[in-house]
């Protein structure tokens, strides 16, 4: 299903820590070694402070890591300065989660949607009323939203117009943040079919974050879950609900509600809260809440090993191959 | 006769009515779940139980029953005896509700005494106990923390356990786990459930989540632009129902294992 020959951008060993109060030091990303595939989605899935959006944010240069590489058309993007920097900007765009914070309130969705456009001198000034027009129908808008502003707009229809704004420069990667958190399940739902039509029709590559599995497993042609700033398990996303193996992503699994479980049921949530990140323990970061911790897991910290086709995990109980330790 | 009659209410703002025609049974012990889009009105509905409209905010038609009583006349001095005592509600985000400036024991100590006669310590002693039976650790050191040093999950327990102290008949939750992440949602969720089971609570649920209110609702009431457009109970919701805007949330849900857009 993935071909190293359509890998467009990846991470090798990425590491980020900030300091902290004390001298002590936060490792927010330990090693992260993730691929993005061309035309192919990343979901990347974690609870709030794992780490998530600390990674993606080094994709659109919004932070650098301090250690480790991002190959992107050959080069270490970490690297760039200057105009090589600005250049490349154009390749790699984001979405935020919350619309509403991430216009300026004082500008019209015209000018918010053409201005990448008229930064890059791709269109004329004059241009900027049909252009703008014509991306708004792409999102599946009415042309006629050109001249409002943000706060007239409905949170579903500003995140269209935040999707128009990141494709008008026709980048190759789009990253989403949490990207549909804010809105309505409804709404959220055809923000979705939005993204994944345009997905089809232009092959971009999307890394979407989430905190929602059952969600992200829907649209993501490879998941990835991380765990205190560990990437503990990466697979395809369908065989998410069926083959998932490692206890943190069964836990999440068991975590999510919906329509069609069954209620008589207890649910059964993995105890207590992620440790603070600033003292990490040695071995496995899930060890504290993994009913499953053996001797070995609390003196070394699992490595992300193969267990199927384009399925890896971090956890001592797999051995390679899958089968169970 | 019902634990709570909520009958042909309209709720208006000066003279604009944003609420109409709203009907609810609660029994005792039962768990209804109020779902719909962000502004349809489902928050609205719970507050004017409570007796708790922002500013202007008033119930113009209809009535509310509580035990065979009407809620729309009480006095301010009823109103306090019955809230936190026989109602209680629980908010988005618990910690926001507090002092921010206050020790989460001393704000405890106060409510406690708003509804008992003892003493700060004696007050302080059943706090501390009430949060140990709602399984927070290290009760007394939180009963020393403020609202900001605890993580989201904490203060929400921390709501729990202070609305529950007079184990009310009637618990309003409000959004109770949507700022929350997925697995501390789920234990909150299997604690609401476990007060239903130990102490017989009724409980309003409003959520946007269809997961967690099928979940946990008995009943389920879907509401729309300021009108309960479809009501009824889980099995009925879920597998019978004929409304189309029932139909359309719930074919919105994401599911594990179900519809693959890719």
């Amino acid at each position: 299903m993935f071909d190293e020959k359509d890998i467009i951008l990846e991470a090798k060993h990425v590491t980020r820590r900030f300091p902290a109060a004390g001298g002590r030091e936060l490792t927010a990303c330990n090693d992260v070694n993730l691929k993005l595939y061309r035309g192919r989605t990343l979901g990347l899935v974690g609870e709030s402070g794992c780490g998530k959006s600390t990674f993606m944010r080094f994709l659109v240069w919004l932070d650098t890591p301090t250690e480790g590489e991002i190959i992107y058309k050959g080069k270490d993007i970490t690297k760039l300065r200057g105009q090589e920097l600005w250049e490349n900007r154009q390749h790699i765009q984001m979405v935020f989660q919350d619309p509403s914070t991430s216009f300026n309130p004082k500008m019209r969705i015209k000018d918010i949607v053409c201005e990448p456009l008229l930064n890059y001198g791709r269109i004329k000034p004059s241009e900027k009323d049909a252009k703008a027009r014509e991306l708004l129908e792409m999102v599946e808008l009415p042309g006629d939203f050109a001249d409002r502003f943000p706060h007239n707009m409905s949170g579903g229809q500003r995140q269209r117009v935040a999707i128009a704004r990141a494709l008008a420069l026709e980048p190759e990667i789009i990253v989403m943040d949490e990207a549909t958190s804010a809105l309505d399940v409804s709404v959220q739902k055809t923000i979705i079919e939005l993204i994944t039509r345009l997905q089809r029709e232009k092959g971009i590559t999307i890394g979407f974050i989430c905190h929602n599995l059952g969600l992200i497993q829907s649209f993501a042609h490879q998941v990835a879950v991380m765990y205190l700033g560990n990437i503990v398990e990466v697979m395809p996303g369908e065989i998410v609900s069926k083959q998932a193996m490692h206890p943190y992503t069964k836990a999440l699994i068991a975590s999510v509600f919906d329509t069609k479980m069954d209620f008589s049921k207890k649910i059964d949530p993995i105890r207590g809260e992620p440790p603070s990140p600033l003292d990490l323990p040695t071995g496995c970061p899930f060890q504290d809440r993994c009913d499953r911790c053996m001797e070995l897991c609390r003196r070394e910290r699992p490595a992300l090993h193969e267990v199927g086709p384009e399925h890896e995990v971090a956890c001592h109980l797999f051995a390679k191959g899958g089968e169970e330790a | 006769m019902a634990l709570l009659e909520i009958q042909h209410v309209d709720i208006s703002y000066g003279n604009r009515v944003t609420v109409t025609d709203s009907n609810l049974t609660l029994e005792q012990g039962e768990i209804c779940s109020i779902v719909g889009e962000s502004g349809s009105g489902k928050t609205t509905v719970i507050r004017a139980v409570l007796g708790l409209l922002p500013g202007g905010g008033r119930v113009s038609a209809g009535d509310i029953l509580f035990e065979g009583k009407s809620l729309l006349g009480l006095s301010q001095k009823e109103w306090r005896a019955l809230r936190g005592h026989d109602i209680s509600m629980i908010f988005q985000d618990s910690g926001a509700m507090m002092n921010q400036t206050r020790l989460i024991g001393s704000s405890f100590v106060e409510y406690i005494r708003t509804h008992e006669e003892l003493s700060k310590q004696e007050a302080w002693k059943k706090g501390a106990d009430m949060l140990a039976r709602m399984r927070l650790p290290d009760s007394d050191r939180i009963m020393r923390s403020y609202p900001f040093q605890l993580s989201g999950g904490m203060r929400q327990r921390v709501g729990i356990a202070m609305g529950m102290t007079y184990q009310p008949k009637l618990l309003l939750a409000d959004e109770p786990t949507s700022a929350l992440d997925v697995t501390t949602q789920a234990q909150i969720v299997r604690q609401m459930m476990e007060l239903r089971d130990e102490y017989g609570t009724s409980i309003i649920l409003v959520t946007h989540d269809l997961g967690v209110a099928a979940y946990m609702g008995d009943k389920i009431v879907v509401m729309k632009n300021g009108r309960i457009e479809d009501a009824g109970d889980r099995g009925h919701m879920l597998h019978e129902t004929d409304n189309a805007y029932t139909q359309l949330l719930l074919d919105a849900v994401p599911s594990l294992g179900g519809k693959r857009y890719v």
